[in-house]
């Protein structure tokens, strides 16, 4: 598969009065053309920032690339100007937001408002762009487009306004799309609708899309890979199956334990990962998950752990896979599901940073 | 639509009754007349001037008669300027007050959203320091030190206007700056809180997702949602501003209607002092009505009450 977007080693962090907080802490990634990678975390794991790094949105200052490389199609998006930008946000790299009720221009026709990338990026006269928003709003199952595209937002419902986001966001064909946590406002059933129709509008168009979000249920029915962050690191990627299935890292399994299931719903009371994430502002040596895992070991508490490779897309940042490591465990609910996937290697390999 | 107009009125005139009730029953109280001097007058002849203007009759002989007055737009005669009506006041002052309050209204507007807007999208550079400092000034300045100043400056050292008179339209330049001071300074700080809210909100970032320019993010998605404060705040500020300030009209010798607030409650005008109130007060309540009207096309959420949902 072509890769479509690379990204290296990327670090931001963002200058308040209390110090720099390092938001995103040497992040590598790859996104393949028409796959779905999804990026999973708690509120605060950056990966939200990281989302909107790719389109340079996040607010410069106080926020600060201090390093790495965002390669689309391989040219690296953190030298490019404010200028160039705009030619890859919307046209190459688009983006849905969480909450539709706000991000929408409420003065102004949700018509206009998808007309405005058709006559930006592609040089529609006018008339021609307000036909077009009939048809992508018809695309994205809204009912009577004639008459919508002549309304403002808060005629929508937010299920409704988060469709027009999406037609925003399609409209000019992009390469890339990012969706920053796009059902979590939405009640259930809605989310349902809208991650239908995503999946349905990727296939037509081969759009890869980076779904950001902290619900594993959304993410098991949308992705094709998943990275799991934690404290602006990525702790473990690796395919759907493999990061359901046969899960390393303490994190992910406190992820999955935590996830309320069917089987699951007669033992009362839901696991949850004890603690909370660190202070980015001085990030804790080592593993900065290791005051929270229960599985840690005495080496997490002063050395980063290196990652290691289990199958040719599974890598787990972690010293569990050491060779002389201890054998721990998984938590019961994680390892009831447990398999063993014919893709794992023998043995795990140690992967050589740069 | 119409509905919801025909209601506004009905409620103006309302609110125009009490206004001209109060300011009736507060004038009687105040003690004096319009007669009381230094040198007392015949008693006979202050009957004569009582009788003349209906003074001798009983109050509400004399409410009445000024409420069937003002339904008719006839203010009655003033009592210190003889041979002169109110309505010969208003019809002479006003056009020149309004005239001035236009000019200095625009520029306030203008450059006050101007300075706002650059002052918030530089926020914390220095053209927002620059502009929150002019911002200052205006509004701490009392309008009769920037009138000196203007004076001082443009009219006696470049001597590019003249200083003062209501001639040409040279001559309204220096009081339409001095009026214009401080509604454009306060415009300026209303129209940056309000434009930095603004750029804070998600549909910003949407606007700046889709590629669009730093400058059409602005100008299409910015400032029409950050002028509403603004717009509310020149209902008010438009009244006051195109009847006359009596500093001003003072300072540069302008036959306006602002001077006539303050002498006619000197000389206990009764007939001016209703004239002058009524008349503002007509002013206000269209400006505030006009401003509603502005909301709702500015805001399509803001529905005017009265009118149908989807309409």
């Amino acid at each position: 598969m072509e890769k479509l977007l690379e990204v290296k080693d990327l670090q931001i962090s963002f200058q308040t009065y209390g110090g720099d907080v390092q938001a995103v802490r040497g992040v590598s990634f790859d996104v393949f053309k028409g796959e779905t990678l999804a990026i999973v975390g708690e509120s605060g794991s950056g990966k939200s920032v990281t989302a909107q790094s790719l389109m340079k949105l996040i607010p410069m200052p106080p926020g600060k690339i201090i390093g790495g490389q965002i390669l689309f199609e391989g040219e690296d998006i953190v030298t490019k100007t404010e200028k160039e930008m705009e030619h890859i946000r919307g046209k190459e790299i688009s983006m849905i937001f969480q909450d539709p009720m706000t991000s929408l221009n409420p003065t102004m026709r949700v018509g206009k408002q998808i007309a405005e990338v058709l006559i930006k990026h592609q040089n529609m006269p006018k008339a021609d762009a307000k036909k077009r928003a009939v048809e992508l709003l018809h695309q994205v199952g809204i009912p009577m487009p004639e008459t919508r595209v002549k309304q403002y937002p808060h005629e929508f419902s937010g299920g409704m306004r988060q469709r027009v986001m999406i037609a925003i966001a399609l409209a000019a064909n992009p390469k890339l799309l990012i969706a920053d946590e796009p059902t979590t406002a939405l009640d259930v059933t809605i989310q349902a609708q809208i991650l239908e129709l995503m999946k349905k509008l990727q296939k037509q168009t081969n759009t890869s899309i980076i779904f950001i979000t902290h619900d594993l249920g959304v993410v098991a029915n949308v992705a094709d890979r998943v990275a799991v962050m934690y404290a602006g690191k990525i702790v473990e990627t690796g395919t759907v199956d493999e990061i359901f299935y046969d899960p390393r890292h303490p994190y992910t399994w406190g992820l999955l334990a935590s996830m309320p299931s069917l089987e699951s719903s007669d033992h009362g009371e839901l696991a949850a990962i004890p603690g909370t994430p660190p202070d980015l502002t001085n990030p804790p040596q080592g593993d900065a998950f290791a005051p929270r895992n229960q599985y840690s070991l005495a080496i997490d508490f002063v050395k980063e752990p290196p990652i290691y490779q289990i199958s040719e897309t599974h890598f787990v940042r972690s010293w569990l896979l050491h060779p002389n490591a201890p054998k721990v465990e998984p938590p019961e609910i994680v390892k009831k599901r447990m398999r063993k996937l014919p893709s794992s290697f023998e043995q795990a390999i140690l992967v050589k940073e740069a | 639509m119409l509905k919801y107009i025909g209601r506004r009125l009905l409620f103006m005139l309302l609110s125009l009754w009490v206004i001209i009730t109060a300011t009736f029953f507060l004038m009687r109280m105040a003690p004096g007349n319009p007669f009381t001097s230094e040198k007392k007058l015949p008693p006979e002849i202050e009957a004569n001037l009582n009788a003349f203007y209906g003074l001798d009759q009983p109050w509400y002989a004399q409410y009445w008669d000024y409420l069937v007055g003002i339904a008719s737009w006839d203010f009655g005669p003033s009592f210190k300027y003889k041979s002169q009506t109110v309505n010969d006041l208003i019809n002479s002052g006003f056009p020149v007050s309004l005239t001035l309050g236009i000019e200095a209204l625009l520029i306030a507007v203008s450059f006050g959203v101007l300075l706002g807007v650059t002052a918030a999208l530089f926020h914390n550079k220095w053209p927002d320091y620059g502009s929150m400092v002019i911002a200052v000034l205006g509004i701490s300045v009392p309008s009769f030190i920037m009138a000196t100043l203007l004076q001082y400056i443009f009219a006696m050292q470049l001597k590019i206007f003249p200083v003062a008179l209501w001639e040409s339209p040279m001559h309204t330049v220096l009081p339409a700056l001095a009026l214009a001071a401080s509604p454009m300074a306060y415009i300026a700080r209303l129209t940056r809180s309000s434009m930095l809210e603004v750029m804070s909100n998600d549909y910003i970032k949407t606007a700046k997702s889709k590629g669009l320019s730093r400058s059409a993010v602005t100008v299409k998605h910015a400032i029409r949602n950050a002028m509403l404060p603004v717009v509310s705040y020149l209902g008010p500020l438009s009244a006051s501003v195109i009847t006359g300030s009596v500093v001003i009209e003072q300072i540069f010798g302008i036959p306006g209607l602002g001077s006539h607030f303050v002498t006619s409650i000197q000389n206990r005008d009764y007939t001016v002092i209703m004239g002058i109130t009524a008349f503002y007060s007509i002013i206000l309540l269209v400006c505030v009505f006009l401003v509603d009207i502005a909301y709702g096309l500015i805001d399509p959420r803001i529905k005017l009450a009265g009118e149908k949902k989807g309409e």
